[in-house]
Parts: C-alpha cells; sequence; structure tokens
C-alpha cells in the first residue's frame, strides 16, 4: 500500500550570497517513516530544515509539508512540526517545566490539560524527578529527552532531528534512537532525522538521503543504496561504506 | 496576539529575577529617595519666614538641592537605564540557540520583538512611576503640601515624556542587539551613541557656533541671534536635548520657554520680568508639543528600523 507523503520538495534551491547551499533538492519522505538525511557539515542539510520549517525562504523550487506551503502558512506548519535543533535552545535559567510550560503556551495551551500533559510527556521521558532543575544544569543527554518531551507537548504529526546524538555518551546515544524509534513506532510521528552516527541511522532509519554540497546524491531504503553502488544487497555492506563511497564520488 | 503577551510574560519575568535589573532599581530608588530628601529640606529651609510661592511641590523634581534634580538625573542617566536593559536582547537569544527554538513555535516572527519592546516599555514604566511616587510620598511628608490638580497633572505629563525618552534608547539599545552579533559590541556602541548625544553635541554645538559668529557681541545683537539659532538647530539632533527641552515648562511653570531666552540688554530683561507669573498648564503643553512630537517621533522610527531588520534578517544568520 501506498502511503501518503508528509515532505515532499521540488527543485528546492537556497542561494547565499551567489552560492547555492542548497541545489535543486528534490526528495519524498513518506508517513511513518524515519527518513534518515546524512551528509557532510556544511552541505545545506540545517538550511533544507529551516525551509521546510518556513524559517527561511527558498530562493526557488517548492517545499510541502503535510499538504501545506511552508512559506505561505508557516504558522500552520510551525504547530504541527516539531524542530530540535543541534543545541536544543532552551532558556538555561528555566527548569523544565517551565520551559514546557512557555512552550505549551506558545501553542496555545495553557490551564490543567497543559500541565496533565506536560507531567505525562515528563514522565515518559524519564525526567519527572528533574523538572525543577534548572535547565543550566542538564547534561546533554537529559536535553535532548527534554526535546523530546518537548514533541509530546506540542503533539507534532512530523519530528525534524538535527544532530541529535552529537556529543552524547553511548547509554544517552542509544536511550535517544530507542526514543525516536518509539516516537515512530507508538506515537505514528514522522521523523527526519540528520545525523552522522551512520551505525545509529542505519539501525532505524527505513529510508536514507545522501547529501553532498547541497545536492541529494541518493535516496532510498539501504538495500537500494547498496545495489546501486556495490551491485549486491545490504548485508554485504554497512551504511558507512556506502556513505563514503557517495562521498569520494561527489 | 496570544504569543505576544505569552513572550511579554516571560520576559517580565526574566527582567525580574535578573540580577541587573535588581541592581539598577536599587540604584534609581537610592538616588531618588536622597535627592528627594535632600531637596526637600533644602526647599524647607528656603521657604521659611517666605510668603508660599505656587507650585512648591514640583520644586521637588526640579530643585537642584545639593548636587542634582531629579530632572537632570532622568536626563542624563535614564538613557543607561535603557541601554542596560536592551543592549542583549536578540543577540544573546541568537547565540544561546534559543532565538530559533523561540521561532520554530507558531509565532509570528514580529511577536518576538513586539513582546521584548513592550516588556522593556512596561518595566520603565514600572520603574518611573514607583520613582516619583516615592518623592511626592516623601515630598508629602518632608513639606507638609498637597499637590493640586494642576501639579499632579504636570507630574503625569512629565512622567509620560520620561518614559517615551528612555523607551527611545531601549529601542536603540535593542537595534544594536539585532545588528551586532556580539553582546560586548552592542552594548560599547550603544554607550558610544549615549555619550556622543549626551555629551559631545552640546559641545560641539557651542564650538561650531562660535566658529560659525566670530563677531558676536554687544556691538552686534545679529550675529548673538544667529550663535542662538545655531547651537539650538545643532542640539535638537540630541535625544538628551529634546528630553530636557519638552520637560523644561511641564515641570517649571515659571518658565516661559523650552530654552533659556537670550536677552538683549536690560531694557528687554525688564519687559520680560514684567510677565513673571506662572503658565498655565496648557500653555506649558503648547509650548513644548513639538519637542514631545519629535520625541515621540524618534522612538518610532527607532523601533521601525529594529522591527525591519529583524524581520528580514536570514534565520541562517540567527
Amino acid at each position: 500500500m501506498e502511503t501518503e507523503s508528509v515532505i515532499e520538495t521540488q527543485d528546492l534551491t537556497k542561494m547565499y550570497n551567489g552560492q547555492a547551499a542548497v541545489d535543486r533538492l528534490s526528495f519524498r519522505v513518506k508517513e511513518g517513516e524515519i527518513f534518515g538525511f546524512l551528509g557532510p557539515n556544511g552541505a545545506g542539510k540545517t538550511t533544507t530544515l529551516l525551509m521546510l520549517l518556513g524559517l527561511t525562504e527558498p530562493t526557488s523550487g517548492t517545499a510541502r509539508v503535510l499538504n501545506l506551503d511552508p512559506t505561505r502558512d508557516p504558522i500552520k506548519v510551525k504547530t504541527k512540526i516539531g524542530y530540535l535543533q543541534e543545541n536544543m535552545g532552551f532558556y538555561g535559567d528555566l527548569n523544565a517545566r517551565q520551559m514546557l510550560q512557555f512552550i505549551a503556551e506558545l501553542n496555545g495551551l495553557a490551564g490543567k490539560p497543559a500541565d496533565e500533559r506536560i507531567d505525562r510527556a515528563l514522565g515518559t521521558v524519564g525526567l519527572l524527578d528533574e523538572a525543577s532543575k534548572k535547565i543550566a544544569f542538564y547534561s546533554r543527554g537529559m536535553r535532548q529527552r527534554l526535546g523530546i518531551a518537548e514533541l509530546l507537548i506540542k503533539d507534532s504529526k512530523v519530528a525534524f532531528f538535527d544532530e541529535p546524538t552529537l556529543g552524547l555518551d553511548p547509554d544517552a546515544t542509544n536511550r535517544m534512537i530507542e526514543l525516536i524509534q518509539s516516537l515512530c513506532r507508538d506515537k505514528k510521528i514522522t521523523v527526519l532525522l540528520s545525523s552522522h552516527l551512520l551505525h545509529q541511522v542505519q539501525k532505524i532509519c527505513h529510508r536514507i538521503g545522501i547529501m553532498i554540497k547541497g545536492r541529494m546524491v541518493a535516496q532510498g531504503p539501504m538495500d537500494q543504496l547498496a545495489k546501486e553502488k556495490f551491485g549486491v544487497g545490504k548485508e554485504a555492506y554497512s551504511l558507512e561504506e556506502i556513505y563514503m563511497k557517495y562521498f569520494q564520488e561527489a | 496576539m496570544h504569543s505576544l503577551v505569552t513572550i511579554i510574560k516571560k520576559e517580565l519575568a526574566d527582567h525580574f529575577s535578573s540580577y541587573r535589573f535588581t541592581i539598577i532599581f536599587a540604584l534609581i530608588a537610592m538616588v531618588s529617595l536622597i535627592t528627594a530628601y535632600m531637596v526637600g529640606l533644602n526647599i524647607r529651609k528656603e521657604l521659611e519666614g517666605v510668603a508660599k510661592p505656587q507650585f512648591i511641590f514640583l520644586m521637588l523634581f526640579t530643585s537642584t538641592g545639593t548636587v542634582f534634580s531629579l530632572v537632570q538625573f532622568v536626563a542624563f542617566f535614564g538613557p543607561l537605564v535603557g541601554l542596560i536593559l536592551g543592549f542583549d536582547t536578540i543577540n544573546r537569544e541568537k547565540n544561546e540557540g534559543t532565538l530559533s527554538k523561540l521561532l520554530s513555535q507558531p509565532i509570528y516572527r514580529d511577536a518576538v520583538i513586539n513582546g521584548k519592546f513592550l516588556a522593556g516599555v512596561a518595566l520603565i514604566t514600572i520603574m518611573m512611576v514607583s520613582i516619583v511616587l516615592v518623592i511626592t510620598g516623601l515630598g508629602l511628608i518632608i513639606l507638609g503640601i498637597v499637590p493640586g490638580p494642576e501639579e499632579l497633572g504636570r507630574i503625569f505629563i512629565y512622567l509620560v515624556i520620561s518614559i517615551i525618552y528612555i523607551s527611545f534608547w531601549l529601542g536603540i539599545a535593542i537595534l544594536f542587539s539585532i545588528i551586532f552579533r556580539s553582546t560586548a559590541t552592542s552594548a560599547l556602541a550603544a554607550l558610544a551613541v549615549w555619550i556622543f548625544f549626551s555629551f559631545f553635541v552640546s559641545i560641539g554645538a557651542n564650538i561650531l557656533a562660535n566658529a560659525l559668529t566670530p563677531g558676536a557681541g554687544a556691538a552686534n545683537p545679529d550675529e548673538i541671534m544667529w550663535r542662538a539659532k545655531i547651537v539650538k538647530a545643532f542640539t535638537l539632533t540630541s535625544p538628551m536635548e529634546l528630553y530636557t527641552d519638552a520637560t523644561a515648562t511641564i515641570i517649571d511653570p515659571m518658565r516661559k520657554s523650552a530654552r533659556s531666552m537670550v536677552t538683549m540688554g536690560p531694557m528687554e530683561s525688564l519687559s520680560i520680568s514684567r510677565f513673571s507669573g506662572p503658565l498655565s498648564l496648557s500653555q506649558s503643553v503648547l509650548i513644548v508639543v513639538p519637542y514631545i512630537i519629535s520625541l515621540v517621533a524618534i522612538t518610532i522610527v527607532c523601533f521601525a528600523v529594529s522591527y525591519t531588520v529583524f524581520m528580514r534578517q536570514e534565520i541562517r544568520s540567527l
């Protein structure tokens, strides 16, 4: 059965000072899947995410998220997407509960229903005991989990993760990966995951896109990518080998 | 609208819990208390055995007691409050990455800058109102004189002008916090602008006027007029001058013009001294309306520039 695409871009281009940060990018993310968004630093992954959120206007081309145009309807798009940026961007002088309350209020949630939702979200990510501690004193892993709690508060349909495992210790990384997987499985959230940890990406992503110098050089399931490059199925090659092959050719 | 209120609430909460605000507030409260006390005592001593002049109450704000009056104090250091409240509004959030978190929530981008500006204005209002109330209260105790309705009206107008004046500097500080990425740079730039307009413009105006009218003297009254006009035109570029002029006749009904008048010899002084009664409130307002309008205008222009720059900035650079 063909599922609907949640994200679809057509020749999406973004120029910065005459240089293309994102160059005629076309890709699709289907409902309920985890899409691994790979590429070296500076390949234009974050810029793409910002365009999909309507935070930056594309120079040309179109993007559609949940059948909405992010450039025209940024508010509607932003209600439905949860965006977890690299450094999370939480206010250090608030505690977890205050931060989530602030986010809930910005999303039009207030009062008792909001508080209940916050409690549930904090419980899900295992931060209930530390909810009154200032975020400035949180470890990286805790911040990332708080980010997941934010997604739960917003009840997002789509989640963008920009390097969610950056600088995490192995245990926290695994925990994070499991949480992302459970979001997709239990809450039916479509996930767009940008990461450098190819080993983890390989484990959880349904499909993969490799972006190099603003262009999507490959997209599809692991199996298909491996066949394209090496002529055999994915069992024989790890994602890392496939990635390096694309990278060297580009 | 809803998100605007949320942002204002958060900004106010941030301000109230910050050390920066506590320190400014303590400083200003201290200064106003001391000023009111010194000035009050001074007035009481001066008025002993003298027939009671009108508008004693306003003297609390204008009389220079030992060092300076409250009006002078606000003119000089009010801007500093605005600058301190605003110099890192946007760039701190940029540097900590919280701005993109904020903007990735379903809110319009202008809610952020409007909310921050309005929260600052609210804070300035609270601050000014409490200072004026402290002085009024102390004045009641020390002088034992109740202000009349006209005096209250004047104090109210003075308050409004002061709030606009400090908000202008808040606007400048927010503008710099949008333009410069580093908070230190924006603070220094804002300070430089403050020092330039508050100190150098008036010095520069005098030097310029003296250079342009070398022949000014008793023999050449036209030149004296010219000199005064040049100084006036030049100093009007300074918000501090605008503010001093705007509050001049409001808080001091005995003054007849926004600036001190140039008098040409004893006959003219004599003719002016014949009209020594106080101005009515409406007449005082009439004199300073242009200054108030200019003050409002530069505040709006300054905020409009910040607004446009902020709305057009690429998120990538946020």
